[in-house]
C-alpha cells in the first residue's frame, strides 16, 4: 500500500504532498524533512529503496527534482519505482503540450495523481486514461 | 528503459526547474502563487518562511471573506492555501470556502474545489456533511464530468452515515455506457465496502459483473475488492480461480488494447495485482493451486525482457510461486529467476533478489546455499540498505551452529549503522536467547552503543534504547531475564539523560527502584541496578528516590550490596561536594544514624582480596600497635621502608567508568559468568573454530574441487537446488586469500541448511518447547521463536554433557566441604522444628509430608531426578556442578522404595543451595509431579527445565536476600578457596564446645602470636544482680561454650577453639572492655575467618539474651 507521494526540490523543499494515511498537519513538514534527508543523502551508485521508520521509502530523481513514495512492507518496490516514472511520463506528455511549469500547476499535477492513486491503491496506469478526464476540463475551461 | 523515454526525460529537468522562466502557461509566475511558489524557494531560514506564510494567510483570509472574490479568483486562492497547508500551516478558515467552491464552482473550479477540500479534510471531519448534497447533486448531473469528479471525491472520502443517501445513485451507475463512469462508480463501491462493509454486501453479484465488464479498465478497478475479499475469506472465492487464471492469461498474452502497455509490457500492475490474488487463492490449497500453475509458468517465461517492471512482476510471481502449493519444477525455475535478480549488477535488482530469498528461505533454506558468495558479498556492500537486508536473509536462516556469527555480523552492522531495527531485534534476541546466550553478546551490544561520536545518530539510537527499555520496565519484568536486565540497567544509567526533558525526570529511577525491589532480580542484576542508580542521581530529582533505596538496601546483610551502597555513597559524595550544601549534610547525618551502625567494620568483604593477597605471598596484616610490638621485640631498626599491603582497594566497588561498558564487570569474579565476560570481551573476531562445516561436501568447496581436480559427479549431490552452473562456481576467484576467507565465513553462515543438518530444525524434543514456552515473553514472533529452537536444544546438550563431565570434580569438592551428612540432616530438621512446615508431594506416586522430607528450607534448590540407574552428581543443575558441595545423603523413602529422596548442600559463593533429589526408581517414567514447597519465611519462586525428553526436572531457587542469617555463615568467596576453606558452620556449639582453657600467662603470648584480629562493638547485658561485664561474658559462655579467662575491672578475656572443620582445634582469643555503654571486643586467631565467624555469633547471642 501506498503511504504518501512527495516531490521535492533539491534543497529538500516540499513542492507537492499528497498523504494516504492520516498524518496531521503540523507533523508533515518533520516527517518531509526526515524523509527527504535520507533519501538526499543517498549517492546515485545506492539502491533506490529506503527503510523508514517503519515502511519503506521509494524514490527516484528526474534533474532536480525528487519523487519519494512511501510505502508498506507488502508492497512491490520495483513496481513502485516504475510507477513514479509512468507518472512523470504522464507529466511530460501534459505539461509538455501547454509549455507550463509543473510547480505553477499545483492543481493539475494532483488532479492526475488522484486518477493514478485512491485510497493507497494503484487504480489507474494508462496514460490516455489518466489524462481523459483533465483534458476533458481543460477542454470545457476553455468554452467558457 | 527506452531511448526515446530517455531523451523526453532529459528535457523534463527544463519543465520542473523553477529556475527556468521561460514557461508562462495557464498560470502565470507573476500571479499570486507565483509569486508565493517563487518567494519560498528563495527563503534561506524557516523562521522567514513563517513570516512569509502567515503574511500569506492573511492576505488570503481578507480575500475569501470578501463579496467581491469571483468564483474563478477563489479556485486560485485555495491553491495557494493548499501551498500553506502543504508546508505545515493549517488554513482552516478556507474549509469552508473549499466546499462552497466545489458547490458553486463551474467545472475546473469545481474540482478545484473538491481537491481542496480532498486535501483539507479527512474522513471523519463534519465539514464533509455539507459536500453530501453537492455530490449527490453532481451525480445526477447530465454532463459527465462533473459525474465523474463527484465520484472521484467520493471514492477518496465519504462520511460514513451518509453512504446510504448515494448509494442507489452510485449503484447505478454501474450500467453506465461510457467505461469510466462504470470504473469510478466501482471505485466509490471499494471505498464504501472499506469503511462500511455491511452497506455494499447485496451488490456483491454485481461485483462479479464488474469483473466480467469488457473493459479492462472496469475489470482492473474490480479486482481491488476482490483483492480484499479473497485476503479477508478465500474459502469464499475459490470460485474465481479460474476467471482470475484466464485473466491472467489474457493479459500476458497481450490482448489488451496497446495503450495499457508500459514500455511494450502488458498491464504490469495488473499482472501484479492478478498474481497476489492468486497467492492468496492458492495457499495451502493443492486443487485451487493446480489450476494456475500452468498460467505461472507462462508468466515466468514472457516476463524475460529486460526492463525493470517486468523483474517487477517476476518477483511477484516468484512470491506467488513460493506461497501458493508447491510444485518442484515451478519452484526450480523460481528458483534460477532469483539467481537472475541476485546477480544482476543492477543494484535495485539485488536489493530484491535479497528480499526474494529472504522471502523463499522461509519455506526450504536450503534455497539460500547457491547464492551463498553473493550473500557475503552483499555483507560487505557498501549501500546499507543492501547490507541490512542481507542481514534479514541471514537472520531467516539463522541455526544452532551459525547463531554466533550471524549475531557477530548483526553487531558489526550496528557499529555503522544505527539503526532503531536493530534494537527491536536485539531486544527479542536478549529476551528469548537471555541467560544461555553467551556473555560477550550483550557486553558487545553495549560497547557499540557507547562507541561511536556524539553525534544526533548516536544519540538518537540510544533515546531510542532507553525509551523502548522503559517501555519494557514498565510491563512485566518476571520473564526478562537477567542478562537482559543488566543490559537495561546499564543503559539506563548511560542514557536517561536523553530523555530527560520530555518526560518525568524521576520515572526511570522508579522503574530501577522496582526492579531492585522484585525477588527474581538476581543479586548481580541488582548491583547493575544500583550502578545505574548511581549514576543517575547527579541529577537532584533522582536523588530522593536514590536515598531512599539506598537506605533500604543497606540495610541487607548481603555484602555485595553493603559494598556497592559504599561505593555509590562515596560517588554520590564526590559529585554533589561542590553543588549542593544541604545534600551534604543531610547525607552525612543519613550516613550517621542509617549506614554507620550497621557497617560490616570487619570488613568480611574484602576477605577474598586478603587470602588472595596471602596466597600470593603477601605479609600478613598487622596492625599499628603490633607492629610496634614487633619492632620492640626485634630491637632493630628497620630501615626498609613498609611494605604497606593494606587491604584497602576497592577492587570490587570502583566507580564504573562513565563511558565503558568494558569496565562494568563491577562484580568481576563473583560468578563465573561474569568472569567469562572479561575474559571474552575483547574477541570480536568471527569464532570459526569449532563450526562444523558439513558444506564443504555438497556445497561450494565441492565444486570448486570438481573445477580444479577429477570432475566429481554431480548428480550424487543431495540437494537437487545445486545445478551444475551453480552460480558461485562460475565466478572468477580473484584473490585467493580473500576468497578463502569468504568461504570460510560462507562455511559458518550457512552451517547446518544442508540437507543432512536440516533435520534438527524440524524435530524437536517436545520438553524443549515446554523450556521456550516457559521463556518467552508473549508476543514474541513466530520467527525469532524458530531462530532460537536449535539454540535451546544445544545449551541443554551441552548443559547435560557437562553434567556427566563434572563427577569427578564434584568428588574433589565434595571432600573439601567441613559437614557431614548426618549433620545436614539433623540441621535441616533443626530447622524444620523451628521454622515453617515444608512438605513435598507427589500426584502420581504419593511422597508422604513431613518428618525427614521436611528439609526444604533455607537457601535451597529442589530438583526432580527419576532415573535411579545415573548417580545423582550427574544430576546436578549446570550452574551448581562446578561448586564445593556436600555428599548425597539418602534420606528417606517410600516403603517400597519406588521414590527416594536424598539432598546435598551446594556452596554458591551467595548462597547455600540445598538441593533435594526425589528419585523415582520405578522402571515406569514419571510424566507428572506436582512439588508443593511451603515455607513460611521464605518465599519460593520455581522455573523448570527439561533436561532429556523424558524427564522433567524442576528446581526452584529461593533469593539469598530474604534469608538474612543464613548467608554469612555460608559464603565462599570462589572457587579457587576451596583449598583453603572457610569455615561454615551450622552453629558455633558445634565447634567451639569443650572450651578452650588457658591459663591468663599463656592467653598473653598466644595474644601477641596470632595475627588475624578484629575489633567491634557489641552490646552490653544488663542485670539486677551483676556487673554488666560479667553478666556478659556469662551469657557469652552460656550461649557458646566460651572459656572466660580472667576479669580483672572493666576488661575481661575470653578464649575459645575451633571443634571441627579444617581449622580444628585452633584458637580464638577476646579482649573485652566495658566502654561507656558498650562492649568493645577485639578478637584474634591465626584463621582469618574465625574472628568474624565468632563475633557474628556473639551478637546473635547477645541479641537473643
Amino acid at each position: 500500500m501506498i503511504k504518501f507521494l512527495l516531490m521535492v526540490n533539491k534543497q529538500g523543499q516540499t513542492r507537492l504532498s499528497k498523504y494516504y494515511e492520516q498524518v496531521d498537519i503540523e507533523k508533515r513538514p518533520s516527517l518531509e524533512t526526515d524523509v527527504v534527508k535520507r533519501c538526499l543523502s543517498r549517492k546515485k551508485e545506492e539502491c533506490s529503496f529506503v527503510e523508514y521508520k517503519d515502511f519503506r521509502l521509494v524514490y527516484r530523481q528526474y534533474a532536480a527534482l525528487f519523487i519519494v513514495v512511501g510505502i508498506s512492507d507488502t508492497e512491490n518496490e520495483l513496481s513502485i519505482y516504475e510507477l513514479v516514472h509512468n507518472f512523470v511520463e504522464v507529466l511530460d506528455k501534459y505539461f509538455s503540450r501547454v509549455v507550463s511549469s509543473i510547480m505553477f500547476n499545483l492543481d493539475k499535477v494532483h488532479i492526475i495523481i488522484d486518477e493514478i492513486i485512491q485510497n493507497g491503491h494503484i487504480v489507474e496506469t494508462n496514460k490516455n486514461r489518466i489524462l481523459a478526464p483533465l483534458l476533458a476540463l481543460d477542454k470545457m475551461a476553455e468554452a467558457h | 528503459m527506452s531511448d526515446v523515454v530517455e531523451k523526453t526525460l532529459s528535457a523534463l529537468p527544463s519543465l520542473l526547474s523553477l529556475d527556468s522562466q521561460a514557461g508562462a502557461g495557464k498560470l502565470s509566475p507573476s500571479s499570486k502563487l507565483g509569486n508565493l511558489i517563487k518567494g519560498i524557494t528563495e527563503l534561506t531560514s524557516k523562521h522567514e518562511e513563517e513570516t512569509l506564510i502567515k503574511k500569506e494567510l492573511e492576505s488570503i483570509k481578507e480575500q475569501v471573506a470578501s463579496p467581491n472574490t469571483t468564483m474563478r479568483q477563489m479556485k486560485e486562492i485555495m491553491v495557494r492555501a493548499i501551498y500553506c497547508e502543504m508546508l505545515g500551516y493549517q488554513a482552516s478558515f478556507s474549509y469552508i470556502h473549499a466546499i462552497k467552491l466545489a458547490q458553486q464552482g463551474s467545472v475546473l473550479e469545481k474540482r478545484v474545489g473538491y481537491l481542496a477540500v480532498s486535501l483539507f479534510l479527512n474522513e471523519t471531519d463534519e465539514f464533509l456533511l455539507l459536500l453530501v448534497n453537492t455530490v449527490l447533486k453532481d451525480l445526477q448531473s447530465t454532463n459527465l464530468i462533473e459525474v465523474c469528479m463527484a465520484l472521484t471525491v467520493v471514492s477518496q472520502m465519504f462520511p460514513k452515515d451518509m453512504i446510504p443517501a448515494i448509494l442507489p445513485v452510485v449503484e447505478e451507475k454501474l450500467t453506465h455506457p461510457k467505461e469510466i463512469i462504470r470504473r469510478k462508480a466501482v471505485l466509490a463501491l471499494y471505498k464504501f465496502y472499506l469503511i462500511a462493509p455491511n452497506q455494499v454486501q447485496h451488490i456483491h453479484s454485481k461485483f462479479r459483473k464488474a469483473l466480467c465488464d469488457k473493459d479492462p479498465g472496469v475489470m482492473t478497478a474490480s479486482l481491488h475488492i476482490y483483492l480484499q475479499l479473497i485476503k479477508e475469506n478465500p474459502e469464499s472465492y475459490k470460485d474465481l480461480t479460474g476467471s482470475m487464471v484466464t485473466i491472467l492469461r489474457q493479459v500476458v498474452g497481450g490482448k489488451l488494447p496497446l495503450d495499457f502497455n508500459y514500455h511494450s509490457v502488458p498491464a504490469p500492475w495488473l499482472q501484479i495485482q492478478l498474481l497476489r490474488i492468486l497467492a492468496y487463492l492458492g495457499k495451502e490449497d493443492q486443487g485451487t493451486s493446480e489450476m494456475m500453475y500452468d498460467v505461472l509458468e507462462e508468466s515466468l517465461r514472457r516476463a524475460e525482457m529486460n526492463h525493470n517492471i517486468t523483474y517487477a512482476i517476476l518477483f511477484e510471481c516468484v512470491k506467488t510461486i513460493y506461497t501458493v502449493h508447491p510444485k518442484s519444477q515451478l519452484l526450480e525455475k523460481a528458483a534460477e529467476c532469483i539467481g537472475n535478480f541476485v546477480l544482476s549488477p543492477k543494484i535495485n535488482l539485488k536489493y530484491l533478489g535479497l528480499k526474494a530469498l529472504t522471502y523463499v528461505v522461509q519455506q526450504d533454506a536450503n534455497l539460500a546455499l547457491p547464492h551463498q558468495m553473493t550473500i557475503i558479498e552483499c555483507l560487505d556492500h557498501s549501500d546499507v540498505i543492501i547490507k541490512r537486508e542481507t542481514l534479514e536473509l541471514l537472520f531467516r536462516i539463522t541455526n544452532a551452529q551459525n547463531v554466533t556469527v550471524i549475531v557477530e555480523k548483526m553487531l558489526e552492522f550496528l557499529r555503522l549503522t544505527y539503526n532503531v531495527w536493530f534494537i527491536q531485534t536485539m531486544n527479542s534476541v536478549f529476551s528469548l536467547g537471555g541467560d544461555v546466550m553467551q556473555p560477550d553478546i550483550p557486553n558487545n551490544f553495549l560497547r557499540l552503543l557507547a562507541e561511536g561520536v556524539d553525534n544526533v545518530e548516536d544519540r538518537q539510537l540510544r533515546l531510542f534504547a532507553v525509551d523502548s527499555y522503559v517501555s519494557l520496565l514498565q510491563g512485566e519484568t518476571a520473564k526478562l531475564p537477567q542478562r537482559f536486565l543488566q543490559v537495561i540497567s546499564w543503559v539506563l544509567g548511560e542514557y536517561s539523560y536523553l530523555r530527560e526533558e520530555e518526560s518525568d525526570p524521576g520515572s526511570v529511577m522508579r522503574l530501577l527502584a522496582r526492579l531492585l525491589d522484585q525477588r527474581h532480580t538476581s543479586t548481580e542484576t541488582r548491583s547493575w541496578v544500583l550502578g545505574a542508580m548511581t549514576k543517575l542521581c547527579s541529577s537532584p530529582v533522582y536523588t530522593a528516590i536514590y536515598w531512599q533505596n539506598l537506605h533500604c538496601y543497606s540495610t541487607e546483610r548481603h555484602w555485595l550490596y553493603k559494598t556497592k551502597c559504599l561505593s555509590s555513597l562515596f560517588k554520590l559524595y564526590l559529585t554533589t561536594l561542590i553543588f549542593e550544601v544541604d545534600l551534604i549534610i543531610s547525607c552525612l547525618s543519613w550516613l550517621w544514624c542509617c549506614f554507620i551502625p550497621q557497617v560490616d567494620s570487619s570488613l568480611s568483604f574484602l576477605d577474598g582480596y586478603v587470602s588472595d593477597a596471602l596466597a600470593a605471598g603477601a605479609a600478613p596484616y598487622k596492625s599499628p600497635h603490633q607492629r610496634q610490638e614487633d619492632l620492640v621485640q626485634e630491637k632493630a631498626l628497620s630501615l626498609e621502608p613498609y611494605g604497606l599491603s593494606l587491604p584497602v582497594s576497592l577492587s570490587s566497588c570502583s566507580i564504573t567508568d562513565r563511558r565503558s561498558p568494558t569496565l562494568l564487570s563491577m562484580s568481576s569474579g563473583l560468578s563465573g559468568n561474569s568472569t567469562e565476560l572479561s575474559h571474552q570481551e575483547g574477541s570480536t573476531t568471527l569464532k570459526l573454530e569449532g563450526v562444523k562445516r558439513v558444506w564443504g561436501k555438497d556445497g561450494y568447496l565441492a565444486q570448486q574441487q570438481s573445477a580444479g581436480e577429477t570432475p566429481t559427479p554431480l548428480v550424487e549431490l543431495p540437494s537437487p537446488l545445486l545445478s551444475p552452473q551453480s552460480p558461485p562456481s562460475q565466478k572468477p576467484s580473484s584473490g585467493l586469500e580473500p576468497d578463502q576467507e569468504k568461504r570460510q565465513l560462507a562455511s559458518s553462515l550457512f552451517v547446518g541448511l544442508g540437507s543432512h543438518n536440516s533435520v534438527c530444525l524440524v524435530r524437536l524434543p517436545s520438553t524443549v518447547w515446554l523450556f521456550i514456552k516457559n521463556c518467552q515473553s508473549a508476543n514474541q514472533s513466530n520467527v525469532v521463536k524458530s531462530l532460537f529452537k536449535p539454540f535451546y536444544i544445544n545449551s541443554c546438550q551441552s548443559a547435560l554433557h557437562n553434567l556427566l563431565d563434572s563427577t569427578t570434580v564434584a568428588s574433589e569438592g565434595g571432600a573439601a566441604t567441613t559437614t557431614t551428612p548426618q549433620q545436614t540432616s539433623q540441621r535441616t530438621l533443626d530447622h524444620t522444628t523451628s521454622n515453617g512446615n515444608p512438605h513435598v508431594e507427589g500426584t502420581e506416586q504419593r511422597v508422604e509430608a513431613g518428618g525427614p522430607l521436611s528439609l526444604i528450607r533455607g537457601n535451597g534448590m529442589v530438583a526432580v531426578v527419576p532415573p535411579r540407574d545415573l548417580p545423582l552428581t550427574s544430576h546436578l543443575p549446570a550452574e551448581l556442578s562446578g561448586l564445593a558441595r556436600s555428599e548425597f545423603t539418602p534420606l528417606c523413602s517410600d516403603q517400597d522404595s519406588s521414590l527416594a529422596l536424598s539432598a546435598c548442600r551446594v556452596y554458591k559463593e551467595d548462597a547455600l543451595v540445598l538441593l533435594v533429589f526425589i528419585s523415582n526408581n520405578n522402571d515406569s517414567a514419571l510424566h507428572q509431579m506436582v512439588l508443593q514447597l511451603t515455607c513460611k519465611e521464605l518465599e519460593v519462586y520455581i522455573f523448570q527445565t527439561g533436561l532429556n525428553n523424558k524427564v522433567p526436572l524442576f528446581f526452584s531457587e529461593i533469593p539469598v536476600g530474604r534469608s538474612r542469617n543464613q548467608d554469612r555463615n555460608t559464603r565462599v568467596s570462589s572457587n579457587r578457596d576451596l583449598e583453603k576453606p572457610r569455615i561454615f558452620c551450622e552453629s558455633f556449639r558445634n565447634f567451639c564446645s569443650p572450651p578452650l582453657t588457658v591459663s591468663t600467662g599463656d592467653y598473653g603470648k598466644m595474644w601477641l602470636s596470632f595475627s588475624h584480629d578484629l575489633k567491634q562493638n557489641l552490646r552490653l547485658v544488663t542485670t539486677e544482680h551483676q556487673e554488666p561485664l560479667t553478666a556478659t561474658l556469662d551469657a557469652l559462655k552460656g550461649k557458646l561454650h566460651l572459656h572466660v579467662v580472667d576479669i580483672i575491672g572493666s576488661e575481661g578475656i575470653v578464649a575459645c577453639r575451633l571443634l571441627q572443620g579444617p581449622g580444628q582445634g585452633q584458637p580464638c582469643l577476646l579482649h573485652c572492655r566495658v566502654h561507656a555503654d558498650s562492649l568493645a571486643v577485639w578478637l584474634r586467631s591465626p584463621v582469618p575467618e574465625l574472628p568474624d565467624s565468632l563475633l557474628y555469633h556473639c551478637q546473635k547471642a547477645l541479641t537473643e539474651t
